[in-house]
């Protein structure tokens, strides 16, 4: 899970990071008396920063200066609502202005390949790291952090030094530094991003945005994670499957999608798009992965959350009886019916039901046997990618 | 021979008697793996019966280990506590500890890492949320449904647990020497590369197929690794071209951020150095059907 700037910025202060005064404003007005305050506190100047999970704000004109708690409301009034790269503003944060001397960038994140965590540390900040990385590759210092030994006070100084950061900045950056990594360990986090972390023209380092992504596989151990998620841009159908269970995710298209296993059920989006291209470019409208034991309780789950979305014109099962063989998929969709026909619900667009791998025989033939209106049994892959494509460009 | 897992391997199941250890325990029997024990501090001195063959419960790893010569472990433990499980496989210096464990977080899997790391890798570690690997006629080490193919001489590594099923399926008139499921999750032991590395090394194989997915860039790098070292011809598929950016597909780390961890781009490095990619499933078995038919 990705945090909202303003998350990110509350877990800093909680462990000690320092950041602007600041708070989360929903609307104009509340963007007004936030700035009031913080103008009567001292403030020279607040800054209006739009709160999307998506990077390129600036660019986009969702982070604005304001000298006056009117100015701050205009801007509020501009930027609540605005689109960047297809992420409504719902809320700003509005905090006080710092007087910047120099700016840096810092990171700790996940290095998938050398299979260890990885600090990045850089005197040349406030832009995209990526791009200062691929034109000086010298400014940006990676420097290892082995799990078992993690990051202590002369780690953090080294880390630092590596990133080139001014002497006066050393000291400060590396209590920072030392601190985020506690940040990074106790919430389970998979990026810890501060850019720009800034020397102040009074000398203190701060974090001045940050980036926070979370693991959700650690939230067992992590109770307070779940007041994080963000209900506004959550898809209404994500949060009811995740309710039941169901590792659904929703996409754009025409085809629903049943299938077990996450590596299958991608193969089973390419697919079934691939053989949309031959009817009007129809798409999979979602990723459901129902997992390897497919009980009749959760097939019933995942075709009600699948059918639930209005854009689904035809459904997809596609299933590889390995563990659970397919005879008993295939009684499990059979229970579906039934259960769907209990709860009030009934199947009234079109299923396309593949079949394969143990006792396929079997399960094909208890699906034939129970007749359920408008199934139909496609026994390859590619065939009933294809006859879901179909059916759902003839229902639209 | 078959690589990591043959016939001779005495196999040792930490978190046997749950639920999900009990019935994987049966079928890995049923499979004909030579299961030997299992372990649980809390059920130590107990015996287990799964269809007539009772297996002991040892306390430790290292007790299981010098009771029975086990040389492989099977890690079904719950996510809470397989960090320490695997930790106890390693230090205890098994030769292979295959994690079948879902959800674990990545800082746990990170941290068991780099304690096998300080310990020379004498353990290799399979996973975690893997189907665990099979030499088929021979051993099962994990939750692949052994049942679904034949022995024979392709090697399989594939991130995808029903894909390496659907596979193993499609081309079971030709069989495999090893079917490995390396995992899902951003952080795993076994990569591609060792997979790849160990299949060219076998004399019982002929051919590999490798299955990728969306996240990371594993597949750039193992096709780096096959121009310079892998000699056997290798036939690829990767998961997830019409994933949308920011959005876990189901695996952990199947997610494509900004222009990294793309289909496409995993297609593209592998297709360079000369690897077939099948576009679907289907086609990546008929294009190993093709090679290994023209042998």
């Amino acid at each position: 899970m990705d945090l909202f700037e303003h998350q990110a910025k509350e877990l800093f202060a909680e462990y000690g990071v320092p950041v602007p005064t600041g708070k989360v404003a929903h609307t104009p007005h509340q963007a007004r008396e936030i700035a009031e305050e913080l103008f009567s506190a001292g403030s020279k100047k607040v800054v209006v920063k739009a709160q999307v999970k998506t990077g390129g704000r600036g660019k986009a004109g969702g982070v604005k200066l304001a000298d006056t708690a009117e100015e701050a409301q205009q801007l509020a009034e501009q930027i609540l609502g605005m689109d960047i790269k297809g992420h409504t503003v719902h809320k700003v944060l509005v905090e006080a202005g710092s007087a910047i001397a120099q700016e840096f960038y810092f990171s700790f994140l996940l290095d998938r390949a050398n299979r260890t965590f990885l600090s990045i540390c850089s005197a040349e900040g406030g832009m995209d790291i990526e791009e200062v990385a691929a034109t000086k590759p010298d400014a940006v210092a990676k420097v290892p952090v082995s799990p078992l030994t993690g990051v202590d006070r002369a780690k953090a100084r080294e880390i630092a030094q590596a990133g080139r950061l001014p002497a006066e900045a050393l000291e400060g950056a590396a209590e920072l530094i030392e601190r985020l990594w506690a940040v990074f360990t106790d919430e389970d986090a998979t990026l810890v991003e501060v850019n720009p972390m800034i020397l102040t023209t009074d000398g203190r380092v701060m974090a001045l945005d940050g980036k926070v992504t979370l693991d959700d596989n650690a939230d067992f151990r992590q109770p307070d994670h779940a007041a994080l998620a963000d209900e506004k841009t959550t898809d209404p159908l994500e949060a009811r499957a995740k309710e039941k269970g169901l590792n659904y995710v929703k996409l754009d298209g025409s085809v629903g999608i049943i299938g077990n296993g996450a590596g299958l059920v991608m193969s089973t989006l390419d697919v079934v798009a691939y053989a949309g291209e031959e009817f009007g470019g129809q798409k999979p409208a979602n990723f459901l992965d129902i997992g390897g034991g497919a009980s009749a309780e959760v097939m019933a789950n995942g075709l009600e959350i699948v059918l639930s979305d209005p854009s689904v014109k035809s459904v997809f099962v596609n299933v590889f009886g390995g563990i659970t063989a397919c005879d008993a998929v295939a009684n499990g969709i059979v229970t579906a019916y039934k259960l769907l026909a209990e709860r009030g619900e009934s199947v009234n667009r079109p299923l396309v039901v593949r079949l394969d791998g143990n006792n396929a025989e079997l399960g094909r033939k208890i699906l034939d046997d129970a007749g359920l209106p408008g199934v139909e049994r496609v026994d390859t892959m590619d065939e009933a990618a294809r006859r879901a494509a179909q059916l759902a460009a003839a229902g639209a | 021979m078959a690589i990591w897992l043959t016939e001779n391997s005495k196999v040792i199941v930490q978190g046997m008697t749950g639920s999900e250890g009990s019935k994987h325990t049966a079928r890995m029997l049923r499979a004909g793996t030579n299961v030997v024990g299992g372990v649980n501090a809390r059920k130590a001195g107990q015996r287990v019966d799964f269809d007539g063959k009772t297996l002991p419960v040892f306390g430790t790893v290292a007790e299981a280990m010098a009771e029975t010569g086990a040389d492989v472990s099977v890690v079904f433990v719950p996510p809470k506590f397989t960090k320490d499980a695997v930790i106890e496989a390693i230090d205890a210096a098994i030769g292979l500890c295959v994690v079948i464990t879902e959800g674990i977080p990545v800082h746990d899997t990170a941290q068991f890492w780099a304690h096998a790391v300080a310990k020379g890798n004498v353990t290799r570690i399979i996973g975690p949320n893997c189907p665990g690997i099979a030499s088929p006629g021979k051993s099962n080490a994990g939750i692949i449904p052994a049942d679904i193919t034949t022995p024979g001489r392709i090697g399989l590594v594939s991130k995808s647990g029903t894909l390496t099923y659907q596979m193993m399926y499609e081309l079971r008139d030709i069989g495999f020497s090893t079917c490995v499921g390396i995992g899902g999750d951003p952080v795993i032991g076994t990569t591609h590369i060792d997979a790849l590395q160990a299949f060219e090394e076998d004399p019982e194989t002929d051919a590999i197929v490798m299955i990728g997915e969306i996240g990371g860039d594993a597949e750039e790098r193992a096709a780096a690794y096959i121009e310079q070292h892998i000699t056997k011809p290798v036939v690829g598929y990767v998961a997830g071209f019409t994933a949308p950016e920011g959005k876990t597909m189901g695996h952990a780390g199947a997610i494509v951020s900004g222009s990294s961890g793309t289909a496409e781009a995993k297609k593209e490095a592998l297709e360079k150095v000369g690897v077939r990619v099948g576009k679907t499933p289907s086609e990546t078995a008929r294009i190993m059907r093709e090679i290994m038919q023209n042998r």
